[in-house]
């Protein structure tokens, strides 16, 4: 049963393991564990850009295409739902036709893009998808009028998945973080402490989208992870690996490669909607930002490219980090400040710095962890594994057995 | 002979790199059963005509027949598909996956499933069992779990052979499938093609510098020099002729024996 949901594709690893059921218990339990208005729109962030990320993760990790546009069609879902629900009315119909309107632009899209483009070299198509999405900025830019430009355009979804719609039952969560450290710093008022971690859930439509979309997540991951252990992702491993003696093979390369360009886009494009429907806001800025694209690399690298699993991790450490590192720096400028003589230094830890901070983590993360975390954590349970079993192979053989996935 | 209509067939082939003509007006047929070894010295366009006949490069003039049917226009993966299988020179693997891998992915070839998305891979024990019987030939299967990139360089070679035999084609084109391996090694690979040989229904064309096996596997030696076919037909008569004296060997046939 597990090797059938997994695609037999496990983890392979032991804290990989337990990180990856943390994040996802934590996703599937989040709006009863975490308390307050960041942390719920974090977590459906993570959902979202899980998609995302590991859509991006099949081009550029398992078969070597480098796209700019990704985003692109992230947009395309974003404002294809988003227009939608402008022109017929806040209902389902138009969630689904802005749906469907833009997968089928996306397909087209991606269709032309990998057969025109993909014959040639690499690089020649890295800056063609460069140029097609900066041109479709700039479209969304001009056409204020349909768009609402640099603005953004208000979402307004259906009344079942906003705010307003309240569910007859009220819920109770637990602030589970909280709750230890309650228990951590004032052991002797359990009670008290854990009186105090309970809160209400607001169990309103909003909590309804956010379930759509970590299932949704949990669903297209999951589809995502077959496809890579099918025998179309095993070829397009090979396209990675050697393209040229993929053809030799008999393997049209350039059909593959397409083909993987417009499932990557599709996927995008259904997480556009997604963003759109959770935000119920969506500017250029959020959604086609050329510092946005560079996140997703980002995402994509941390976690480890070739992995469909780093696309989990890589998401969910890059948004917790980019929104807790702030309060984070927060406290400990503040301690800093107090210590005599060191208040310049404080400056450094402050807020607005986090930005910097964060550049130094993704820094370190790429020179200890190369292979990004989830393989790096497959090289260290693949040493472990060798050297429990006393075997005499070249660690080389099994080290790199565990880092290709 | 020349009643038979050739497998394959190079009709006036040629290709030139800006002024140079690397593969100059070659024609030549390649029937069934029969093993036909390319010699000449480094530089004589052997490669550069493998590589016109199986699709890597395009020629600038001349045709590719097989079984008739003109081909010049395909890309690899089409030739592939009507049964070109192709060898390389530099070993060309799939260095971050395991040979077992490696050798499934030229077994999944021949069945047309690339485009299953679906099935998951690692259930598909017929292409296991197929590849790993492909491995046993070229004495792999110990190395199945090994990541290519670390293995010997002899292994590679093997495996590269493994790959060919595993597409099953009607043409096996080997390009120096022994070079840079043991002496112990290349017996291994030098009876495989001795059985492909003996089958009697398939093409193999090789392209081989050692002149005592080139000798010991031929039914027919054709030798290329400037890119020009200079000779062709029984290795006895070939080997002993004055052009291939001058052209080829340059130096007196023992010593190019003992090298």
């Amino acid at each position: 049963m597990m090797d059938w949901i997994l695609s037999g594709d496990y983890p392979r690893s032991r804290i990989l393991t337990a990180l990856l059921v943390a994040i996802f218990v934590g996703l599937g339990l989040g709006p009863f564990l975490f308390d307050g208005v960041v942390a719920f729109r974090t977590m459906g962030m993570i959902c979202i850009f899980i998609i995302v990320v590991a859509s991006y993760d099949l081009m550029l990790g398992y078969t070597h295409v480098v796209s700019f546009a990704h985003l692109m069609f992230f947009g395309f879902g974003a404002y294809g739902v988003a227009i939608a629900l402008d022109t017929m009315g806040s209902g389902f119909t138009a969630i689904f036709v802005g749906l469907g309107a833009s997968l089928a632009v996306s397909v087209i899209t991606a269709l032309l893009l990998g057969l025109l483009s993909l014959r040639v070299k690499a690089i020649f198509f890295a800056l063609v998808t460069l140029a097609i999405a900066f041109s479709f900025m700039v479209l969304v830019n001009q056409l204020y009028h349909i768009t609402g430009g640099e603005d953004g355009m208000r979402v307004a979804v259906p009344r079942e998945l906003g705010p307003a719609f309240r569910m007859e039952h009220s819920g109770t969560g637990f602030a589970l973080l909280n709750w230890l450290w309650g228990v951590v710093t004032n052991p002797l008022a359990v009670g008290e402490v854990t009186r105090e971690a309970l809160f209400d859930v607001r169990m309103n439509g909003q909590l309804l989208m956010y379930y759509v979309s970590f299932v949704l997540a949990t669903g297209l991951f999951l589809f995502m992870l077959r496809l890579v252990n099918s025998p179309f992702g095993k070829v397009l491993m090979a396209i990675r690996e050697n393209e040229f003696r993929a053809e030799a093979l008999g393997y049209r390369t350039v059909f593959y490669r397409t083909a993987v360009v417009v499932v990557a886009s599709a996927f995008a494009t259904v997480a556009g909607v997604l963003f759109a429907l959770v935000t119920r806001y969506i500017t250029p800025g959020v959604t086609l930002d050329f510092e946005l694209a560079v996140f997703v690399l980002l995402m994509c690298v941390i976690g480890g490219m070739g992995t469909l699993y780093g696309a989990v991790i890589g998401a969910t450490v890059f948004l917790v980090a980019q929104t807790y590192l702030q309060d984070l720096l927060g406290v400990l400028s503040g301690w800093i400040a107090e210590v005599p003589l060191m208040q310049p230094a404080a400056a450094l830890f402050s807020e607005e710095r986090w930005l910097l901070w964060f550049g130094v983590l993704f820094v370190l993360s790429v020179y200890f962890f190369p292979a990004g975390i989830v393989g790096q954590l497959r090289a260290w349970a693949a040493r472990r594994d060798a050297g429990a079993a006393g075997t005499k192979e070249q660690g080389g053989a099994a080290e790199a057995a565990g880092e290709q996935s | 002979m020349a009643t038979v209509q050739p497998v394959l067939e190079s009709r006036n082939l040629t290709i030139s790199f800006g002024g140079h003509i690397a593969v100059h007006d070659v024609s030549c047929g390649f029937y069934p059963g029969t093993l036909t070894s390319i010699v000449g010295p480094n530089g004589a366009g052997k490669t550069t005509w493998f590589n016109l006949l199986s699709g890597q490069l395009r020629p600038t003039g001349g045709q590719v027949l097989l079984r008739g049917e003109d081909i010049t226009r395909l890309a690899a993966p089409a030739r592939a598909d009507r049964g070109l299988g192709r060898a390389f020179q530099l070993t060309n693997l799939f260095p971050n996956l395991t040979v077992l891998e490696n050798c499934r992915l030229a077994v999944s070839s021949r069945q047309k499933v690339g485009y299953n998305f679906w099935t998951m891979d690692s259930r598909r024990q017929d292409v296991t069992d197929r590849a790993m019987e492909y491995l046993r030939q070229v004495h792999l299967e110990h190395r199945a779990d090994y990541v290519v990139s670390g293995l010997p360089h002899g292994d590679q070679r093997k495996l590269e052979v493994g790959l060919l035999l595993a597409l099953e084609p009607e043409v096996f084109m080997f390009d120096e499938p022994t070079a840079g391996m043991s002496v112990d090694e290349v017996p291994v690979i030098l009876d495989l093609i001795g059985e492909i040989r003996q089958r009697g229904d398939k093409v193999v064309l090789l392209v081989e510098h050692k002149m005592d096996v080139v000798r010991s596997l031929s039914d027919r030696i054709v030798v290329l020099h400037n890119g020009e076919l200079v000779a062709d037909g029984e290795p006895a008569e070939v080997i002993a002729s004055p052009v291939v004296q001058e052209a080829y060997l340059g130096i007196p046939q023992d010593e190019a024996e003992g090298a």
